[in-house]
C-alpha cells in the first residue's frame, strides 16, 4: 500500500541526499520527494511516497531515524492525516468548445486557470494525489502538453504535530 | 584564547579525544595536516603502505582494545583506496575515524587534481560523515565524530577536510568541547522494562533454549553478564563468526560457532529449539540459511543496540532494543528476583539431546576429516597447533576464506577481543593489516594472523610497515596453492572445474619475499617440522615471521549448510550428509 512519510531534518548540506540514497541502497522506491525549510530554518522537512506493506514501512522509518541527521520520522498513513499535492497542467485549448469543456472540469475539480494564452490555458490543481490523477483523466482527451506535480506534502489531523 | 591554525587545531582535537595512534598515508590536501603532525609529540603516526591497509590497521587496533580506531589519508586515490577498509568496519560496526584530506574548498567540483567527493562515494558505508568548511568547526567535528562513531550502534565517521581548511596561515581559537550534544542522535541505551520482564519468564519457561550471540557481545563488553546468565540458566550457547569469544569456547556449555560452517550440534540445536535468546547478532544470511526454513518451532527473543536489526530478516516475538550490557544485567537482576526457575528436568533431557548430538556427529568429540601425515599437513591441524603453542591466548587475525573458517572452528577463544576478522564484508588482505593494529596494542601478546596465499597477497606490502615500526607478528599462512573456499565451491556446485582459482605455479617463495623485507621466512611442507618450526616462530618475540605452510590441497571445510535448506541441513564432509 501507499505510505506518506514526514521526517524531520537537520538542515544540513548531504542531509538530503543521504536520505535518498537510503532508499536506493535498501531497494525501495521513491515514488514523490518534496522537501524545503520549515519555520526553523535550520530543519528541514521531507515528504516522501512509497508503496510496501506494514513490515517493509516499519523498517524504512527504523532506517530512517538512524541516519545521524533524522530528528523525527513518522508514517502518516498510520494515522488519520491530510495529503495535498499541487499540480499545474499546460492544456491544448485553441478552439471555443474545448476551452469551454477544460473551464468547466477546472470548476468541477475546484482548480484555478492561472494562465492563458489563444492556444493554452495552464491549470492549477491541488488535493490528494488521486484527484490529480482524476483530473488528468478528464482532461487526457483534449489534449495534455505538460504536467508538473510538486509530490505530495502531508500533515497529521488534529492535534498531533511534528516539532522539535 | 590561544590561536591555532587548522592543521594544529586537527591534531590538538585529535588528542583530547583521546588519539594516541594514527594510521595513515600523506599526500598534497593532507600535507598541511601532515606537517602539524611533524611538530608534535602527543598523537603517533605510523605509516602504511597503502591507505587500504591504513583503515584495516585502525580497524584491527580497534577491535582489539574497543577503542575508536583512528586514519588519516589524502584525498582523491588516498580517499578510495580506503574505502574498502571502511566498508569492513562498517559492516562489523566498528568504531572508527576516518580522516581525508580534500581539494581546497574552491576547488571543489572543479576536477580538481587528486579531487573525490569523499563524502558521497563514502555515504553507503557510513555511519556518518562530514565535509569541514570552516577551520573554526575543526575541534567541534572531531568531537562529535568520535563520539558518533564510539555510541549507539558503533561504525567509521569520515571527517573530510578542505586544504585550505588547515593552511597554517589563518589562525584561529581553539576550543574544545566538554560535552557533545546533538538533538537528532541520542542512541538507546537502556530496553523496555516490560519487554525485559517478558524476556525473561519467556526463556526461564523454555524447554529446548538456546542462546545465539553475536558481534554485540563483543563490542559492548558483555561478556561477563552473558556468562552469568548463562552460567545461572545452564542453557546451551552458540556464537556466530563475529561472536566467538564473547562466551568462553572451552565452556561445556558452549556448543560451537553457528551458521554455514557452523557445528552440527550448533545448528541442529537451533533448529528443534523453542525459545532462541538472540543478543548482538542479526540473524545474517550466512547464520539462517533459509528464512522459510529457519527454526520453525522457536520464539525469537532479540536483544540489539539497532532498531534496524530487530525483525529485519527474522520476526522477534519479543523484540528489546537497548545495549547487551544494560539489558543482560537488567535480565540478571529480575531473574534473581524472579520465583521461577528453569524446568530441571527438561533442560536436562535438552542435554542429553545435544549431548548426543556432539558425539555423534560434533567436531570437537572426535576428529571428522582424515588425518594429517607426511607431506599432506591438514589445513585444521595447523590450527590446532597453533592453539597449543600459544596456549590459546594469541590475538588471531584472519583473513577471508577456508583458513578463515579452519580458525573459527578450531582455535577455541575463550575471551572477547582475541579473535579479529572481517566477518561482514569478507574482505581479503584484512589479516595483516589488522595484525599490525592489535600488535601495535598489546605489544607483549602474541598476534598470529591466519592467513592463505590468496588473501596474504592483497596486503603483502604492508610486511614492510612491520619492518619500520616494528610490528613482529606472526603470519600463518596455510598455503594450498589455490583460491581454497572459491575451489570448494567449485567443486560442490560448478564440477570441479577451477576458473581462475589457481596459480598455475606463479606463487612466490614467500620465505625469500619475508627475508627480503627484513623478516624471518619458514617454508613446512612436512608434519614433523610443524611442531618444531612454529614454536621457533613464536618464541622470536621481537621478530615478524612469515611461516608458509604447505597444507592438504583438497581439503573442505565441514560442516556447511546446503543451500535452500534449513540450518540443520549440513554436509558434514564430502559424502555424508544430515
Amino acid at each position: 500500500m501507499k505510505r506518506i512519510i514526514s521526517i524531520l531534518l537537520e538542515n544540513e548540506s548531504g542531509a538530503l541526499s543521504r536520505v535518498v540514497g537510503l532508499f536506493a541502497q535498501r531497494g525501495y522506491n521513491i515514488d514523490t520527494l518534496t522537501v524545503a525549510p520549515t519555520d526553523d530554518d535550520t530543519l528541514s522537512r521531507l515528504t516522501l511516497t512509497t508503496q510496501g506493506d506494514d513490515q517493509m514501512a516499519e523498517q524504512i522509518v527504523k532506517q530512517l531515524h538512524k541516519l545521524i541527521d533524522t530528528i523525527k520520522v513518522v508514517d502518516l498513513t498510520q494515522g488519520v492525516h491530510i495529503e495535498r499535492e499541487l499540480m499545474l497542467v499546460k492544456l491544448k485549448a485553441s478552439e471555443a468548445d474545448i476551452r469551454a469543456e477544460v473551464k468547466s472540469c477546472v470548476e468541477i475539480f475546484r482548480g484555478t486557470i492561472v494562465d492563458v494564452t489563444p492556444k493554452t490555458y495552464t491549470v492549477q490543481l491541488a488535493g490528494d494525489s488521486e484527484k490529480l490523477d482524476a483530473f488528468i483523466e478528464a482532461v487526457r482527451e483534449i489534449g495534455i502538453m505538460e504536467v508538473v506535480r510538486s509530490g505530495v506534502s502531508g500533515i497529521s489531523r488534529g492535534d498531533k504535530f511534528l516539532r522539535v | 584564547m590561544e590561536l591555532l591554525s587548522g592543521g594544529d587545531i586537527l591534531i590538538r582535537a585529535l588528542k583530547d579525544a583521546g588519539v594516541k595512534d594514527v594510521w595513515g598515508y600523506p599526500g598534497g590536501a593532507a600535507l598541511h595536516i601532515y606537517d602539524a603532525l611533524y611538530r608534535q609529540d602527543d598523537v603517533f603516526h605510523i605509516l602504511v603502505r597503502h591507505e587500504q591497509a591504513a583503515v584495516h590497521a585502525a580497524d584491527g587496533f580497534s577491535r582489539a582494545t574497543g577503542e575508536v580506531g583512528t586514519a588519516l589519508v589524502t584525498s582523491g586515490p588516498g580517499a578510495t583506496n580506503a574505502i574498502t577498509g571502511i566498508a569492513t568496519a562498517f559492516m562489523d560496526s566498528i568504531p572508527m575515524v576516518v580522516i581525508s584530506g580534500q581539494v581546497p574548498l574552491s576547488k571543489i567540483g572543479q576536477d580538481a587534481f587528486q579531487e573525490t567527493d569523499m563524502v558521497g562515494v563514502s555515504r553507503p558505508i557510513v555511519k556518518h560523515s562530514f565535509l569541514v568548511t570552516r577551520a573554526e568547526d575543526i575541534a567541534e567535528t572531531i568531537a562529535k565524530a568520535y563520539y558518533i562513531a564510539a555510541t549507539g550502534r558503533p561504525g567509521p565517521v569520515v571527517v573530510d577536510i578542505p586544504k585550505d581548511v588547515t593552511d597554517p596561515s589563518h589562525k584561529v581559537p581553539y576550543h574544545w568541547p566538554t560535552e557533545v550534544k546533538m538533538r537528532s542522535y541520542q542512541p538507546t541505551d537502556k530496553g523496555h522494562r516490560g519487554q525485559i520482564k517478558r524476556a525473561v519468564k519467556t526463556l526461564i519457561n523454555a524447554k529446548r533454549p538456546v542462546i545465539y550471540t553475536g558481534g554485540g557481545i563483543v563490542i559492548d563488553n558483555a561478556s561477563e553478564q552473558l556468562i552469568a546468565l548463562a552460567k545461572k540458566l545452564n542453557y546451551p550457547v552458540t556464537n556466530t563468526l563475529m561472536g566467538l569469544g564473547g562466551y568462553p569456547g572451552t565452556d561445556r556449555q558452549y556448543v560451537g560457532m553457528l551458521g554455514m560452517h557452523g557445528t552440527y550440534e550448533a545448528n541442529t540445536a537451533m533448529h528443534h529449539s523453542d525459545v532462541i535468546f538472540a543478543v548482538g547478532a542479526r540473524f545474517d544470511d550466512r547464520v539462517t540459511n533459509d528464512l522459510d526454513k529457519f527454526c520453525p518451532n522457536a520464539t525469537i527473543i532479540h536483544i540489539d543496540v539497532d532498531p534496524t536489526s530487530v525483525s529485519k530478516n527474522i520476526e522477534a516475538h519479543i523484540p528489546i532494543v537497548g545495549t547487551c550490557t544494560s539489558v543482560l544485567t537488567e535480565m540478571l537482576a529480575i531473574a534473581e528476583q524472579m520465583d521461577i526457575e528453569p524446568d530441571a528436568e527438561a533442560i536436562g533431557e535438552w542435554w542429553k539431546q545435544i549431548d548426543e548430538w556432539r558425539a555423534d556427529k560434533g567436531i570437537y568429540t572426535a576428529s571428522r576429516y582424515e588425518p594429517s601425515s607426511g607431506t599432506c599437513i591438514k589445513p585444521q591441524d595447523v590450527i590446532k597447533m597453533l592453539y597449543k603453542i600459544t596456549d590459546g591466548r594469541a590475538i588471531v587475525t584472519s583473513d577471508v576464506g577456508q583458513h578463515q573458517m579452519f580458525a573459527a572452528q578450531y582455535y577455541l577463544f575463550d575471551k572477547p577481543r582475541t579473535w579479529i576478522n572481517s566477518g561482514g564484508l569478507g574482505t581479503m588482505g584484512f589479516g595483516l593489516p589488522a595484525a599490525m593494529g592489535c600488535k601495535r596494542a598489546f605489544p607483549d601478546t602474541d598476534v598470529a594472523c591466519v592467513t592463505g596465499e590468496g588473501s596474504i597477497q592483497m596486503c603483502i606490502q604492508e610486511l614492510s610497515t612491520c619492518t619500520q615500526h616494528n610490528l613482529p607478528v606472526k603470519i600463518i599462512n596455510l598455503n594450498n596453492a589455490a583460491l581454497g573456499m572459491v575451489r570448494q565451491w567449485q567443486d560442490m556446485n560448478y564440477s570441479s572445474r577451477y576458473s581462475e582459482s589457481v596459480y598455475e605455479d606463479s606463487l612466490p617463495d614467500f620465505v625469500k619475499l619475508a627475508e627480503a623485507y627484513g623478516h624471518v621466512g619458514m617454508k613446512i611442507t612436512h608434519l614433523d617440522e610443524l611442531e618444531e618450526k612454529m614454536r621457533e616462530c613464536f618464541a622470536m618475540k621481537d621478530r615478524t615471521v612469515f611461516m608458509d605452510i604447505c597444507v592438504d590441497r583438497s581439503e573442505h571445510v565441514y560442516p556447511m549448510q546446503m543451500p535452500g535448506g534449513s540450518m540443520r541441513d549440513l554436509w558434514l564432509n564430502k559424502t555424508e550428509r544430515t
